[in-house]
């Protein structure tokens, strides 16, 4: 990160010495701490008034800090209750900037940013939710993920994590009156207008149960006839708390919970969380590992797509390619079966490396399936993306501009389609990524069927990279030789008696992972994956943010189905490829 | 005359049977065939080759509860389903299985046809506005303006067969083909009135009042029990329906070499066209409503006036010609 300095002062420069103070972070990303009052005018000159500036907003979180461990020898930050934290990426610069807001009081209020960033919106609806943190000017301050009967704002720290530190759930009819009144449905509520000056609007739910809807989502459509006035979606039905989870599991046994983020997406989550996890222990994942990791990860990326591929069609009402698609996925499963004992959920990367070295045959199985693919994947062109009328229910549908997809926070293929080569694996290379040769696929017109064509190409280079895998798997350890790589390596535990209280301690409570905070980005299957995991010296994290690409995704879906049909709001939500566990966490 | 009476009364019980045996047994092959070009199983495990399914499956719709949404309006919704099984087994009265095996010969059996597949419209707006269900009634609205649009170029479609053989009657049709079926002359007639013939019984790709993925199940999302097992019905004796007009109308009927019998040959043809249209639904995706209806009006009227007119102007030709001889 050659800019880094750049920016501190540049914003020194404009704002002056006594503003901004900078705080060393373990992965190295410029972090920056402003006071309250000048949060809005630093953030604007940022995306707008510097010299390349930061255009897309990544995410916004908070983190509770009344109860953190401070060891006041590594103390860089200011006293607070709650820091807010916003992270922005710049094109030009390559680089992300995390800028940070020291927040006292019980419940505390913040200017909204959302005139600023379309995609503030949400980001500052959860961390309203999650931490009854209130902004100011935000011109739908409710609840987000969950419900609007609920009691306690779920990420403070005095919230209870398990439902045996609340008490025994009881259902009084009072209760459950309260909660059937809130569920009846008041256009006004949600921000809808019941008439029009020549035509009264319907309201149709789609969802939380649609079979279109691939999940338990709710939008909301305002209908004149077939055609959209506005679409609201309603979020949170498959939210499950994984951040608060996080912070009373050990950093190793987290690590199945994040195969349930993106769940199409498999290692693909265990490795955004360990990288960070890695960076905040400084540990080198052996060579050999990376490569195993970067092979398993293309596999997933290839199952995910073909889900993708064979319900988007099935979107469209075509019945077949869902079946072929979802045989070739189980040949990717049969080799995952093999590889990690699991399936969807194989919880296979470790702290340091994998968990086991690759079985004998693996370059059977998988040599057999990179033979295999190329031929299907051609099939699948002359069925589906030559199919005219795929065509017609694709080809300018949905369509946003690179300048829309960066306002909203799109990343990934989505963002491609529209012509930006942007991805993550050649930008920011991460597990060794920089070795491989492949390309990054774009297309040019940002509408359905440019999203479509994107996704399939990147099966192609998936598959290339396999390849490369196959012919040039390097030798060695399967696990960093380094004593937070968990579980540790067994063999000399019995020889003496370091090794064995390590191996005991490392097992039995957890690796101990020196304080810091460290944020990982990789490129997902949908999009940019990433976790911001803090340390205070525990053997779980302080806080663990998941950023997941769909959660932008489907802010974004009122903005581009505006003034289509109810049939191409499926041809859009099919080609934005979410999966709701990625959206709520 | 005892005898007539007996032979015809015989007909109109074994078409009537015939039918609804045949009916049911096509969910079977449909998931069948669905299945064999899918990469699949389909039902394979009661009876042979999995041909109980049928049973369980009508066994199933029956002891469903009949259940009529509170609110919805009780006699419409009754109404509807059976609406589409009547107009459509009505329809049957006039297809000629073999020479002789007709329940009535109507002179003007062709349009007796294209008047009670208008009927069966009914059937879909009522059920779709009588279940005062916002999915069903954009499916009802849907199927409404598809099967009026579909109307028009499927009469339109025919009239160049009623040209060529001077008749409405389907008997008289299918013995006007017996030096050429005309499916030949009448290629682009055949075309038009299979894709009409399609969205007359909305099934993929022309589904769009039901389409699953965005309608759930469109005019028919609050039915269940038998009531919706009519509409199924009703949907695949429409099929049939189809399948046997193209027989008899484009590709001659009973008539085949003589080494196998008339009605043989009619349910061959009858079930080559119910294979297509089950192939066509494992095959195409489905086009947004107002796409088919701007294919209808915009490319399949002006062809179908094009048929007519070059048919009609040929005839002309032809029959001034033989005057002059």
């Amino acid at each position: 990160m050659k800019t880094t300095p750049q920016t501190t002062e540049l914003l020194k420069l404009k704002f002056g010495e006594s503003t901004i103070t900078e705080q060393p972070t373990r992965d190295g990303m410029t972090t920056v701490w402003l006071p309250l009052d000048r949060l809005r005018e630093v953030l604007a000159y940022l995306k707008a008034g510097i010299e390349h500036p930061y255009p897309l907003l990544f995410d916004i979180t908070a983190i509770d800090e009344r109860t953190r461990q401070r060891n006041p020898l590594q103390n860089h930050q200011p006293t607070s209750d709650f820091t807010l934290v916003y992270h922005l990426l710049s094109f030009d610069r390559n680089a992300f900037l995390r800028l940070k807001v020291a927040l006292n009081g019980e419940f505390p209020t913040v200017p909204s940013i959302t005139k600023l960033w379309s995609n503030a919106n949400w980001y500052e609806r959860e961390v309203f939710d999650m931490f009854g943190i209130r902004f100011d000017g935000h011109p739908f301050l409710r609840r987000l993920l969950m419900p609007e009967t609920w009691q306690g704002n779920p990420l403070r720290k005095e919230h209870p994590a398990r439902a045996t530190e609340m008490g025994p759930f009881r259902l009084f009819d009072e209760k459950q009156d309260r909660e059937q009144a809130a569920l009846q449905f008041k256009p006004e509520e949600w921000g809808l207008l019941t008439q029009h000056d020549d035509a009264d609007f319907m309201f149709l739910n789609i969802g939380p149960q649609h079979p279109g809807t691939h999940g338990v989502l709710r939008i909301i459509l305002q209908l004149d006839g077939e055609d959209i006035v506005d679409a609201v979606p309603d979020i949170g039905f498959h939210h499950r708390g994984a951040e608060k989870m996080a912070e009373r599991q050990s950093w190793h046994t987290y690590i199945p919970y994040t195969d349930r983020i993106d769940y199409l997406g498999g290692v693909n989550n265990n490795l955004a969380y360990l990288l960070s996890v890695e960076k905040l222990a400084g540990i080198e994942v052996p060579e050999r590992a990376q490569v195993i990791r970067v092979m398993m990860c293309e596999l997933f990326r290839i199952a995910s797509h073909l889900v993708w591929y064979g319900t988007f069609a099935q979107d469209l009402g075509q019945l077949s390619p869902v079946f072929y698609m979802f045989s070739d996925r189980e040949k990717i499963f049969d080799i995952v079966e093999a590889v990690c004992g699991g399936r969807m959920h194989p919880n296979w990367f470790r702290i340091g490396g994998v968990a086991q070295d690759l079985p004998n045959g693996w370059e059977t199985l998988v040599r057999s399936f990179v033979d295999y693919f190329p031929k299907r994947l051609r099939e699948y062109d002359a069925m589906v993306m030559r199919n005219s009328i795929f065509k017609a229910r694709t080809v300018g549908i949905g369509i946003f501009t690179k300048e829309e997809a960066i306002e909203w926070g799109v990343t990934g293929p989505g963002l491609r389609a529209c012509g930006m080569d942007w991805d993550f694996r050649k930008k920011q290379p991460y597990s060794g990524y920089e070795k491989f040769d492949f390309d990054i696929p774009v297309a040019h017109n940002g509408d359905c069927y440019d999203r479509a064509v994107v996704r399939v190409e990147e099966m192609r280079q998936s598959l290339r990279i396999i390849e490369q895998c196959l012919k040039h798997m390097p030798e060695g350890s399967y696990k960093a030789d380094h004593p937070l790589a968990t579980p540790p390596v067994k063999q000399r535990t019995m020889k003496d008696i370091e090794t064995l209280i390590t191996h005991f301690l490392g097992v039995s409570w957890g690796p101990v992972i020196p304080a810091g905070e460290a944020m990982s980005c990789i490129e997902a299957t949908k999009g940019a994956n990433s976790y911001y995991a803090i340390s205070d010296g525990n053997t779980s994290p302080y806080r663990l943010r998941v950023r997941t690409p769909s959660f932008p995704h489907m802010q974004m879906v009122p903005y581009i189905s505006k003034g289509y049909t109810v049939a191409d709001l499926l041809s859009i939500l099919g080609a934005m490829d979410y999966v709701l566990a990625d959206i709520d966490r | 005359m005892q005898n007539d009476t007996l032979n015809h009364i015989l007909i109109t019980v074994g078409v009537l049977a015939g039918l609804l045996i045949v009916a049911p047994g096509l969910i079977w092959l449909e998931r069948r065939l669905l299945a064999l070009w899918q990469d699949r199983y389909g039902p394979n495990r009661a009876g042979p080759f999995g041909l109980m399914v049928v049973l369980a499956d009508t066994l199933k719709l029956f002891f469903k509860e009949d259940w009529i949404p509170p609110f919805a309006d009780k006699k419409v919704f009754v109404i509807a389903p059976a609406i589409v099984v009547i107009t459509v087994l009505l329809s049957f009265v006039v297809i000629p299985f073999a020479p002789g095996v007709i329940v009535a010969d109507l002179n003007i059996g062709l349009l007796f046809f294209l008047a009670m597949s208008s009927m069966g419209a009914y059937s879909i707006i009522l059920g779709g506005w009588a279940s005062n269900n916002k999915y069903a009634l954009l499916g009802a609205m849907r199927g409404a303006a598809q099967l009026i649009s579909y109307e028009v170029f499927m009469g339109l479609s025919l009239m160049g067969v009623v040209l060529m053989s001077g008749s409405f009657s389907l008997h008289k049709i299918v013995e006007a083909q017996q030096g050429m079926w005309f499916v030949v002359p009448q290629f682009l007639g055949f075309v038009i009135f299979l894709i009409a013939g399609i969205a007359e019984t909305h099934r993929l790709p022309f589904d769009i009042p039901e389409a699953e993925s965005e309608l759930v199940a469109g005019f028919h999302s609050e039915y269940s029990g038998m009531k919706f097992g009519m509409f199924f019905v009703g949907e695949y004796l429409g099929v049939m329906l189809i399948s046997c007009m193209v027989t008899c109308l484009f590709f001659g009927g009973w008539l085949g070499p003589g080494f196998l019998p008339p009605v043989v040959w009619f349910i061959i043809k009858m079930f080559a066209f119910i294979f297509l249209f089950i192939l066509l639904r494992a095959s195409l995706p489905r086009p947004r409503y107002d796409q088919l209806m701007e294919f209808g009006w915009k490319i399949l009227l002006p062809l179908t006036l094009v048929n007519l007119m070059v048919t009609a102007t040929w005839l002309l030709y032809h029959e001034q010609n033989s005057v002059g001889h």
